[in-house]
């Protein structure tokens, strides 16, 4: 017998609701058990910072925010291009799901930022290229978000949306060379594959694992936001009025 | 262990304000995040009934 599996079953609204709805606590169980071993290890294993004393230790959360910040951004791109390209709905109800989520993170990645930069530099903000490219990555999400909400027509409001979404991916290399490319307060990247990590093992391991923690909350998250989105904008299709009533 | 006592773990290294300031609102945006969306959720649910 041969299983042949159905890829593109669940590009349709109807089928990926339900699967969604079946990944999502995966997901979050998986958040939460990195999430444990990443905060486990940052404070309990890594040694304090020569340096920085016990502030470097929002490096866990700030590193990893801003890495999700940038990834979404290349993930909404990703699918709102898709959407205009091939017309398929989902393709667009992803890009609009994963957009409060990357702007979230946009601030989460500049909050952690001016609370580690206020000991360090002295400020809470400078107007260098790595932090202001990083404000401009939330005004990009924020834009998108409100030219979306600005727009009745869904499928019009998901193609101007997919218009900032793809010009303003030209900032995700901007905001990661912008500490080679000029001169900046902001420190270089402690991880690069061109060369072994600038930081102990230790404070590696438990950087890396709480951005697998923010990665799996990320997917999680927009799973459940892509679910309310395909009803919001499905509610008068049958299939959503034949759904299983839900559990109390 | 780098912490002699829960009081010195609380401390930071006097840097309490900014770490727990960063963890504290990193913690308050998940949950507003989780819980909004679950409620969003519900009250779709209903509404198409």
């Amino acid at each position: 017998m041969t299983a042949t599996i159905r890829w593109f079953k669940y590009s349709s609204p109807p089928a990926f609701y339900p699967l969604a709805g079946a990944l999502a606590p995966w997901f979050f169980a998986a958040a939460a058990v990195f999430g444990a071993m990443g905060l486990y290890v940052g404070f309990f294993v890594a040694p304090t910072d020569a340096q920085q004393g016990e502030a470097y230790r929002i490096i866990f959360i700030h590193v990893a925010s801003a890495w999700m910040s940038m990834f979404l951004y290349v993930v909404m791109a990703f699918w709102a291009g898709v959407g205009v390209a091939f017309n398929t709905r989902l393709s667009s109800m992803m890009a609009s799901a994963v957009a409060p989520t990357g702007a979230l993170m946009t601030f989460i990645a500049l909050w952690t930022g001016a609370l580690w930069g206020k000991p360090m530099w002295g400020a809470w903000w400078v107007w260098d290229a790595r932090l202001t490219s990083e404000l401009i990555l939330l005004f990009l999400y924020i834009g998108f978000m409100s030219l979306q909400a600005a727009i009745d027509d869904p499928r019009r409001a998901d193609r101007a949306g997919a218009v900032i979404a793809l010009v303003g991916v030209v900032n995700v290399p901007i905001i990661y060379f912008s500490v080679q490319w000029w001169n900046t307060l902001h420190q270089g990247a402690s991880v690069s594959i061109t060369r072994s990590p600038s930081m102990a093992a230790t404070m590696l391991t438990g950087m890396l694992l709480m951005a697998l923690a923010f990665w799996m909350y990320g997917i999680a998250v927009v799973l459940l936001r892509v679910r309310c989105i395909i009803l919001e904008r499905e509610r008068n299709a049958d299939w959503v009025k034949q759904l299983p009533e839900p559990r109390r | 262990m780098n912490w002699g006592s829960v009081a010195a773990f609380l401390a930071m290294g006097g840097y309490a304000g900014f770490v727990w300031g960063s963890y504290g609102v990193t913690g308050l945006c998940i949950a507003l995040e989780m819980t909004l969306l679950v409620a969003r959720h519900r009250r779709l649910r209903r509404k198409t009934r």
